[in-house]
């Protein structure tokens, strides 16, 4: 589904992916992790196609397409989910109205019929009670006056309306509790573990990892993928931590 | 002959800002508007301005709100070479003024907003929301006056500016000007002018938004609830459309 080849990105003439290399097939499930500064939310970044974050070298095909000639909205169409670690807040625009515009301008890219109003109603309500969230905060401007946690759930909720083949997610688990940890790592399972999808897990820690059951763990230090295991290679990292296991 | 009679120039201050030549071409303009509200009554004036390209409109009211009365302004000012909107308003003992307005231009426009609010009575109050996008060559003006006389005590004066660019060569100008002759007052004043959020966009983006789509729902973000308190829904639903439509006009 989705194959990272020798991938160099720069940002301000810096380069901070130095020849990363990946590939992930559909049904399974990725998680890299790697120390602060490793490179973890450039590469979601660049995957999701940031204005500022340039490839400069290498390449990514995506269903078998050039993933970086597309432009973010197209990528999006072509089902890609990038789930934001600082989900960006909109004033003056809710949920609703903005998932509605979203799912439609990509339903209308891949030439399907606009969902009606009253449809999507009944799609927003089913995904949002999967993570539980009031439809009540569906109503409120996007991310605005959420918690930390609110917003990484209402990412699932987007995710769950908008029905990626490929998640990437960035940190989703930072700012949430546990019981919230345990919701959204249903959300994802619910939404996203099927034989056609695949998702890529970016986090710091291993503690998501215990409700999402990742099929491989990658490890991402200075810029390349440093070492790649089974979901044990996440565990001894949280027993040995990333100096340790990196210099092995 | 009235003053008006006189074509203005640069150095008039409401007129700094202006289309001089566009002005000229319907030069003598008409008298303003005149309007009262009597005491303790209550008005509502909807304004839309939406002339065709090219065309010189220079819309001037005067505006009396006697005692305890109260008007609400909406206006939305979109449309000419040169679209130009005044109120000059006196308010009474503890009466009330209210304006929301947005003004929108593109291509060479100049859109205009330029009022002159007296508080001439003790206890009145007045709130002031007026929104601005130019884009293309466009300029967007408000120049807003609040001047609070000797003795107008308890005057309550908010006004609030914000102006959206949506490329190098459009302009807004913002120029609020208070005048304050009593000491027992609350003016509240702000002015801004920005533009597009680029993180919200590529968040917008992100989610399968074209940058078309993306930037008009931010647009329309911006402009959001200006109109909600109208009170003839018809009105408030051809206010809501004429701006959207002009909104997706924009280059």
């Amino acid at each position: 589904m989705l194959t990272i080849d020798n991938l160099t990105t720069q940002i301000d003439g810096k380069t901070i992916l130095k020849g990363l290399s990946l590939s992930i097939k559909t049904g399974e499930i990725h998680a890299i992790m790697g120390p602060n500064g490793a490179g973890k939310s450039t590469l979601a970044y660049t995957l999701g196609g940031r204005p500022g974050y340039e490839p400069t070298g290498g390449g990514v095909t995506f269903e078998g397409a050039d993933l970086l000639e597309m432009a973010p909205h197209e990528r999006a169409a072509a089902g890609l989910f990038l789930g934001f670690q600082y989900p960006v807040e909109i004033p003056g625009i809710s949920n609703v109205q903005f998932l509605r515009e979203a799912l439609n301008s990509q339903r209308k890219a891949r030439g399907e019929a606009p969902l009606s109003a009253a449809d999507f109603l009944r799609l927003a309500r089913e995904k949002a009670a999967l993570l539980g969230m009031d439809m009540d905060m569906m109503k409120r401007p996007v991310n605005v006056g959420f918690s930390g946690g609110e917003k990484k759930r209402a990412e699932m909720v987007q995710m769950g309306i908008l029905d990626p083949k490929l998640a990437i997610l960035d940190e989703t688990d930072s700012g949430l509790d546990i019981d919230a940890l345990k919701t959204v790592g249903a959300g994802i399972n619910a939404i996203m573990r099927a034989p056609d999808k695949a998702v890529l897990l970016i986090t710091h820690y291993q503690r998501l990892l215990d409700y999402v059951r990742p099929d491989f763990v990658h490890i991402l230090a200075d810029g390349r993928i440093v070492k790649s295991g089974g979901p044990e290679l996440a565990l001894e990292l949280e027993r040995e931590g990333y100096a340790e296991v990196i210099a092995a | 002959m009235s003053a008006l009679a006189v074509l203005p120039t640069r150095r008039d201050e409401a007129w700094r800002y202006s289309d001089l030549a566009a002005a000229a071409r319907v030069w003598p303009v008409d008298e303003p508007v005149r309007l009262s509200v009597a005491a303790g009554g209550t008005r509502t004036l909807a304004i839309l301005q939406d002339a065709d390209a090219g065309e010189t409109v220079i819309r001037d009211h005067r505006i009396e709100v006697e005692a305890g009365g109260s008007l609400s302004v909406h206006l939305l000012n979109i449309g000419g070479a040169l679209g130009r909107v005044t109120f000059d308003v006196t308010l009474g003992e503890g009466a009330h003024f209210e304006l929301k307005a947005a003004l929108i231009g593109g291509d060479e426009q100049t859109i205009e907003l330029v009022t002159t609010l007296r508080h001439a009575e003790p206890g009145a109050t007045s709130a002031q929301t007026v929104r601005a996008i130019a884009a293309g060559k466009a300029t967007t003006s408000y120049l807003g006056q609040i001047k609070v006389a000797r003795g107008a005590q308890k005057t309550d004066a908010a006004q609030s500016f914000k102006a959206m660019l949506l490329g190098r060569t459009a302009t807004a100008n913002a120029k609020p000007e208070l005048e304050i002759f009593a000491d027992d007052v609350k003016c509240a004043h702000g002015a801004s002018v920005g533009e597009l959020d680029k993180a919200a966009l590529f968040y917008m983006a992100s989610r399968g938004l074209d940058p078309a789509s993306a930037r008009a729902l931010m647009l329309q973000a911006f402009i959001a609830g200006l109109f909600d308190d109208m009170a003839d829904e018809a009105e408030r639903a051809r206010f809501d459309a004429a701006a959207l439509a002009k909104l997706e006009r924009l280059e």
